[in-house]
């Protein structure tokens, strides 16, 4: 993530520079700053509601009932994770929430989801295999109701707006199996392995 | 057919929420869980969570505006553009392919964009439509995600997601080929 973000500001002074687009620039990122505190307000009030929500489903039992429905699909995914664990119904809730295109309303149950598993993480800096795991399939976004696609396609005169769905659900099912793929193969490499306790104090 | 599908799955979008909300307020009561102030723990914890993702936001949204601004997208475009043109993705899908890992609501602008020049219904529009809905914004997503339980070493999520946006956008391309010809 440093790299990443490093290249991007450090990239973007570069090009600026010589295209001579500093202002352009400087409103941009100003812009951004402002938008995404917006966004971040706009998405406290979802993220209460949701949660609130939440805690009621969790004291009612229904998250540990939802753990436990899909404990066969969701424990070869997630080996760490205690099998009626609250974290495993918090994911189900988010990737339905993917599936249905609820945008915001899926991010707070992302966000639910990545408490959960933050608990069950031994290092509070260092991601968890289980987190990898999540955010993999996760963000290889399995839509089956991509409705802002057809809305867009829709409003720019489309003869067949919702003629893409199909594609659209081959298409992530691949990334979706990818994404499961590389993170399994990825996670065993010693880059990214976690260390023992005993070697990071050492 | 294909309206009453998109009437269908439009119908579902609608009622998913209130009827879950009031599936798991019913459900809450009948299990005699102190509804109320259950609902105000969880949503304080929520309102915490919105706070605390602030300065993650900045960050990634004003890293991604810079880059783009500057003009390093399309001299990054410029670059591997021989490259996609090898494997047959057509060269107007390439800024929807490079934007869409980025930013959301980049991408959506990208969609219309390249839509009302080339058209919904022309291969170009088809396939940047099918990226758009079938890959999500891998950085941005991580950078929250991971920003709001404190998390700053990624390990191997990055380059997961990465690869898995790769072959998303490049089965958009080919099954497009493939159905649409």
């Amino acid at each position: 993530m440093n790299y990443i973000w490093s290249f991007l500001i450090l990239g973007g002074v570069f090009v600026a520079a010589i295209n001579g687009r500093m202002s352009e620039c400087t409103q941009a990122v100003m812009d951004a700053a402002k938008g995404s505190v917006e966004l971040a307000i706009g998405l406290i009030g979802i993220m209460a509601f949701w949660l609130g929500l939440m805690r009621l489903a969790e004291e009612a039992g229904l998250v540990r009932y939802l753990s436990r429905l899909l404990k066969p699909v969701l424990k070869p995914l997630f080996p760490d994770i205690p099998a009626d664990d609250p974290a495993l119904g918090n994911i189900v809730a988010n990737l339905a929430a993917n599936m249905l295109g609820l945008g915001n309303s899926a991010t707070a149950l992302g966000l639910k989801a990545m408490i959960e598993l933050q608990r069950l993480n031994p290092d509070k800096k260092t991601a968890s295999n289980a987190m990898c795991t999540f955010l993999a399939i996760n963000t290889s976004s399995v839509t089956i109701i991509p409705a802002t696609v057809i809305a867009i396609r829709a409003s720019a005169g489309s003869a067949n707006p919702a003629e893409v769905i199909g594609v659209i659900i081959l298409t992530t099912a691949v990334s979706t199996v990818v994404a499961i793929t590389a993170v399994k193969l990825l996670e065993r490499l010693t880059i990214f392995r976690v260390k023992p306790e005993g070697e990071q104090n050492g | 057919m294909a309206d009453l599908f998109s009437g269908l799955i439009g119908t579902i979008s609608n009622w998913a929420i209130p009827l879950l909300a009031g599936g798991i307020v019913l459900l809450a009561l009948t299990r005699r869980v102190p509804l109320y102030e259950a609902f105000i723990e969880g949503a304080k914890e929520g309102f915490n969570v919105g706070v605390r993702i602030i300065p993650y936001l900045v960050a990634i949204l004003c890293a991604i505006a810079f880059f783009r601004a500057s003009g390093a997208m399309e001299l990054l475009m410029t670059v591997i553009s021989p490259l996609t043109n090898l494997i047959g993705m057509p060269p107007e899908t390439l800024p929807m392919a490079l934007v869409r890992p980025l930013s959301g609501s980049g991408a959506l602008g990208v969609m219309s964009d390249t839509i009302s020049t080339h058209g919904a219904d022309s291969f170009v529009g088809r396939v940047v439509s099918t990226m758009m809905g079938s890959t999500e914004t891998t950085f941005y997503v991580l950078a929250v995600y991971f920003g709001s339980v404190g998390v700053t070493k990624v390990r191997h999520a990055l380059y997961a997601g990465l690869i898995a946006d790769v072959a998303g956008l490049l089965a958009a391309v080919w099954f497009c080929r493939l159905v649409f010809g």
